[in-house]
């Protein structure tokens, strides 16, 4: 996915700083074209840091953003031609609807009619070609983020800049201008880059994620993977791994934390080497019956939390504490109150491993 | 009481038979202030912007200068410029003292705090995202002025009606350095002083009335294209 045959951004020994403090060090990050990358990390990890400075908007204290392999600052106003930028805030100007999706083209000196075209064609695909006369003043906020949108996608840019566009805008509003998003930039296929803090949809619109937290790359992966497979226990706690156990391999796929024997299928590390053992709380199955497959181990229900279409559960299983995710109507068939036992199932596929030095 | 009310019907009789007079000194008085304030217009706008755009070492003192030129007493302008185009002072080789050029550099330190004063406040109301936004869209250094400008035109036009008021409205300034010259450097201002000082006061009602009327006629001018809706 990332080979450099195929590289479209680079960044390469990136340093910025504020106020004498490093905010964003990274040594080398290569953005695949055509695809989506998201950058996902905690809040003040350097996210927007390093999308500003890919607009070129914030100037490193060292190192190369290049563009096919050009250095983008060589030309700012060339480089910010070939490319666009959408945020939360739809920042749209004191004008209607239809001269804001004009804009950037009649910035880069495009005719009358041809601007008017282009306006026409991205107002009809993000569905909104009856504002194109209202004034950008008088819209929702997710109408307005639309139009933010179709601008971005107007002047057919190669690389699309997208600092959390969706977050300022209503959950069923986001769910349909996300839909109508993911099947416009898988056609019109420009290099994406989006900031993002919302797991669902890293997962669903991401080919590629980077993850920051601190100002520095922690782990490159499918989205998925990073999810599914953190590189290590920060990681494992940003993406919401709540079982982090430290543990020891004891036998081929075997390991043990906290006195439980757990099996995994994942790549197998030294005999006797500590690990972290992580499992998503979503993933663990809680039971009443025993099943020969998988992991399984009695626990004790400690605390009890409803989180809307789940139930959160804390239990202890000898020296081992575990959360588990339990969808509503399972909670409620288990019947489970606190200080109930119950069997705790994980199947090994889920139980992720972190190799880590003693 | 019957002085004011002769003073208005010889103003109106006046300006119904079109005194040559008050028309002449009405157009010097516009071509005047007008120049001023345009001047005023192309050096304020964009150092207006600059300093709310742009931090550097003296912007401070700079700000406070502009901010103290908004409320500078026009006799201590007029001093300044009388004493720098005097025949004996610095620039008196040029021979601009009691010259309409000499009134418009006067009106033009001015109205140009103003400007600057009234610009510099809502280019830094504007939302400093939406100017990165202009950036990230492709436009260049001329092209974000010319965004910012149309983005921040109510503040603007206030700037322009703040500029031309204090241009056209100032009498101790263009008497000093335009002498009140009949012909040459009278303007609307320096006439009523004139008029009222020879007891004419149907003269110098007249002549308010025309600075009034004027004044009155360019902000309503200016006001309609203020809260004018932009459509297209």
């Amino acid at each position: 996915m990332n080979s450099p045959s195929d590289t479209h951004l680079q960044v390469r020994d990136l340093i910025i700083q504020r106020g004498g403090v490093n905010v964003l060090k990274i040594d080398a990050l290569d953005l695949p074209r055509g695809l989506v990358t998201v950058i996902i990390g905690p809040n003040g990890s350097g996210k927007s840091t390093l999308l500003a400075a890919l607009q070129l908007v914030l100037h490193p204290s060292r190192g190369t953003l290049t563009l096919d392999g050009q250095p983008m600052d060589a030309d700012p106003v060339k480089t910010r031609r070939r490319m666009s930028a959408a945020f939360q805030e739809p920042l749209l100007l004191s004008m209607s609807v239809q001269a804001n999706v004009e804009l950037p083209l009649r910035l880069r000196g495009v005719d009358r009619q041809a601007r008017r075209e282009s306006a026409e064609h991205w107002l009809e695909r993000f569905g909104i070609t009856e504002l194109a006369r209202r004034h950008a003043r008088q819209l929702s906020g997710g109408e307005a983020q639309r139009v933010s949108l179709a601008r971005a996608f107007a002047s057919q840019p190669e690389v699309l800049l997208l600092d959390e566009p969706f977050a300022g805008v209503d959950a069923p509003t986001r769910e349909g201008l996300i839909e109508d998003f993911a099947e416009i930039v898988s056609e019109a296929r420009p290099t994406t880059v989006l900031v993002t803090h919302d797991r669902d949809e890293a997962l669903r619109l991401g080919d590629y994620a980077v993850l920051l937290i601190g100002g520095r790359v922690r782990q490159t992966a499918a989205p998925a993977d990073i999810f599914e497979r953190p590189a290590d226990r920060a990681v494992a706690e940003f993406v919401g791994m709540e079982n982090v156990w430290e543990g020891r391999r004891s036998e081929s796929g075997v390991y043990r934390a906290g006195g439980v024997r757990l099996a995994s299928t994942a790549r197998s590390i030294a005999l006797g080497a500590p690990a972290l053992l992580c499992v998503r709380p979503e993933r663990i199955t809680l039971t009443h019956t025993t099943d020969s497959a998988g992991n399984e181990f009695r626990a004790v229900v400690r605390a009890i939390r409803p989180r809307g279409p789940v139930v959160r559960a804390e239990l202890t299983s000898s020296r081992l504490e575990l959360t588990a995710d339990v969808p509503v109507t399972v909670w409620h068939d288990l019947g489970l109150t606190i200080g109930d036992e119950a069997i705790a199932r994980i199947a090994p596929a889920d139980l992720h491993v972190i190799e880590v030095s003693d | 009481m019957e002085l004011i009310w002769d003073g208005i019907r010889e103003a109106a009789r006046l300006w119904w038979a079109g005194d040559a007079e008050i028309i002449e000194i009405t157009l010097r008085t516009l071509a005047i202030s007008s120049a001023a304030t345009a001047i005023a217009l192309l050096i304020g706008i964009p150092l207006g912007a600059v300093l709310a755009l742009r931090r550097f070492w003296g912007r401070g003192l700079i700000v406070a200068a502009v901010n103290t030129g908004m409320g500078m007493p026009p006799v201590v302008v007029g001093l300044i410029v009388a004493l720098i185009l005097w025949r004996t002072g610095p620039l008196g080789d040029l021979n601009l003292i009691y010259t309409p050029t000499a009134m418009v550099v006067a009106q033009l330190l001015l109205s140009l705090p103003l400007v600057v004063g009234f610009s510099l406040a809502s280019i830094q109301s504007v939302n400093p995202r939406l100017i990165g936004q202009m950036w990230a869209m492709g436009a260049n250094r001329l092209q974000v002025l010319w965004l910012l400008i149309r983005e921040t035109r109510l503040g603007l036009l206030a700037a322009v009606m703040a500029g031309f008021g204090a241009a056209i409205s100032e009498v101790g300034a263009s008497m000093q350095v335009g002498g009140n010259l009949a012909g040459e450097t009278r303007v609307l201002t320096t006439a009523t002083v004139l008029e009222t000082g020879r007891g004419n006061f149907e003269v110098a009602i007249a002549l308010s009335l025309v600075l009034v009327v004027l004044a009155f006629l360019v902000n309503l001018v200016l006001t309609g294209v203020q809260q004018r809706r932009f459509v297209s």
